[in-house]
């Protein structure tokens, strides 16, 4: 069926910058409580600048490729890029279909378009967004929107 | 279960069963033909269920137990016969029934009785006195709805939660049953047939040791009313738990049953009108049950479909409805025996089981096999199913369950193995 495509089983299968990391600036831990799924999740900074996003996750195939594509994406970013990023995946998933997604901004995310039209999985594939938002929201940093630290 | 099983149902009283299921018929993700796998999360409704719903507000419309006009009579008469019918389907007295607004509601009412005993609340109560020192006893298979009351009751009241295990096989493990249940045991609440593993448990001996040291026993029946022959007074129990929407009836209506003498002590959870005797600016007695636990305009329109429900269950014969299942949970267990790549979680056996089959399919994700499931027609459930701590017991995030209803079909469990097998592929596993 059309909802796997290739990239996400492989990012599912072969998670990159998995496993959790030091140092770290701030780590949370996210359940999805209709399924179980889990991820924790570690992110570390250097002013502007997103220098790693590490992760451990317990989930299905959508959760999980999600978050290698999340760490893949923003890993090295500045805030910027990363609010852009953000904004742009989750506007896709919660789009119910109508958008497509911009490769040039977020990347092999862009596989996850068709998850928008399955409600009952958007959850899943934002499980590793939110956690990065809530994550860096306890180092002051606001990932929707244009205010700085 | 019987020695001898009546027969399941012919090809041809399963397609007379499916044509009163309206929403059997429709389809689902482009055109596909509905397999509904799903009845352990809700049931579908017949038309005799719809049909006694829509009678209510086309012919009998008015708030029961209030008023003296035409339609507040005739609708207080429906709503009581209403109590009969789903009375007699369990074996118990009319007065004994009390309608809640879904199991959930039913066990919290119950669990709600013993931290209310101190104030009184519409009861003598003394046997729903809890606090520090006493226990109430579950087991780790239950459903959070039979869960989570008795750990709020604990925290209320300074009682200590204790739980039977489950063994590997899905069955309860009543080794400890004398240390489990002892003199500081005040109440035992489990599930009758577990909701995820499918396995019924053991009612006789629990009940006899919980009665030997004087405590209540609450049934959680939601998983065995509808499939099942169900007589309260055989089971033995105390008071039991059910909803109308897993057997055929509306959403918005469950059943507290409780023995007279238990209802007669049991103080009241939810309080407010036409469940009173007398009321002064200073105080209120209250009346006999079961109205003493129905506070509020109840929902009459549920109770009346779910009477229809259990009229069209008895039509059906429960026995048969049982076998029926049970040949269909047989033709599960062997299609997932048969797949290596698959792990049943629960009993791998029809003895006392029923008809909720879940499994981990190795190195997927129990939503991914969902999906694809899904995408062939074929609905059933994903995720822990409000049982996260037997999850967690049997080493699985997620599990897939399908569970059945009367009206299933053996080609349906060939459709459901075929959608099946189309996971190993997709996901690049060995199939």
């Amino acid at each position: 069926m059309d909802l796997y495509q290739e990239l996400i089983l492989e990012h599912s299968k072969r998670p990159h910058r998995m496993g959790l990391r030091d140092p770290f600036d701030a780590e949370v831990h996210h359940v999805n409580p209709t399924c179980g799924d889990e991820i924790t999740l570690r992110v570390h900074r250097d002013g502007q600048t997103l220098t790693d996003i590490s992760y451990d996750s317990l989930g299905c195939s959508i959760s999980v490729a999600s978050a290698s594509m999340l760490a893949e994406l923003l890993t090295g970013d500045d805030l910027g890029h990363a609010r852009e990023r953000f904004a742009a995946v989750r506007s896709m998933l919660t789009s119910k279909g109508a958008d497509s997604g911009d490769e040039e901004i977020i990347g092999d995310a862009v596989a996850l378009a068709g998850v928008a039209r399955y409600p009952a999985r958007v959850k899943c594939a934002l499980l590793s967004w939110m956690a990065l938002a809530d994550a860096l929201a306890t180092t002051g940093v606001n990932l929707s929107e244009e205010t700085h630290v | 279960m019987t020695l001898h099983p009546p027969p399941a149902f012919s090809d041809q009283e399963l397609a007379a069963i499916r044509r009163d299921f309206p929403i059997l018929s429709r389809t689902v993700r482009g055109g596909k033909p509905l397999v509904y796998l799903d009845s352990g999360a809700t049931s579908q409704k017949p038309y005799a269920v719809l049909d006694a719903e829509r009678g209510w507000y086309t012919q009998l419309n008015a708030a029961p137990h209030r008023g003296a006009h035409a339609l507040s009579e005739e609708g207080t008469e429906a709503y009581e016969e209403a109590r009969q019918t789903i009375a007699a389907f369990i074996g118990a007295a009319p007065d004994e029934i009390v309608f809640t607004k879904n199991a959930t509601e039913a066990i919290n009412a119950f669990a709600y009785a013993f931290s209310n005993a101190e104030a009184g609340g519409g009861g003598r109560g003394d046997r729903f006195r809890l606090g520090p020192g006493d226990e109430i006893v579950v087991t780790e298979m239950e459903h959070h709805a039979n869960l989570i009351p008795w750990q709020e009751l604990a925290a209320r009241t300074g009682a200590s939660l204790r739980w039977f295990p489950v063994t590997e096989s899905g069955r309860l493990d009543l080794s400890d049953l004398d240390t489990l249940i002892t003199e500081r045991t005040k109440v035992v609440a489990f599930a009758h047939a577990s909701n995820v593993l499918g396995t019924i448990n053991p009612v006789e001996p629990i009940v006899a040791r919980a009665h030997a040291v004087g405590a209540l026993v609450l049934l959680d029946a939601c998983q065995s009313v509808p499939h099942l022959p169900i007589d309260v007074h055989t089971l033995g129990v105390d008071a039991l738990a059910f909803s109308g929407h897993k057997m055929l009836g509306p959403m918005g209506i469950g059943v507290l049953w409780a023995r007279a003498e238990v209802l007669a002590q049991m103080p009241v959870f939810l309080t407010g009108g036409s469940m009173i005797e007398t009321v002064t600016m200073a105080g209120a007695t209250y009346a006999p049950a079961p109205q003493k636990f129905e506070a509020g305009v109840p929902n009459a329109a549920q109770a009346v479909g779910l009477s229809a429900a259990c009229t069209y269950l008895t039509g059906l014969g429960m026995e048969r409805v049982s076998a029926h299942e049970q040949a269909l949970t047989g033709l599960l267990l062997d299609g997932l025996r048969e797949r290596s790549w698959t792990r049943l979680v629960g009993p791998d056996e029809l003895a006392d089981r029923g008809g909720a089959v879940s499994f981990v399919v190795e190195g997927v994700h129990a939503h991914d096999v969902g999906q694809i499931l899904d995408d062939q027609g074929v609905a059933v459930r994903v995720g822990h199913h409000c049982a996260w701590p037997l999850h967690r017991r049997f080493r699985a995030a997620a599990t897939t369950r399908a569970s059945l209803g009367p009206y299933n079909t053996p080609a349906e469990i060939d459709a459901f193995f075929r959608a099946l097998d189309t996971v190993p592929d997709i996901f690049g596993i060995a199939g």
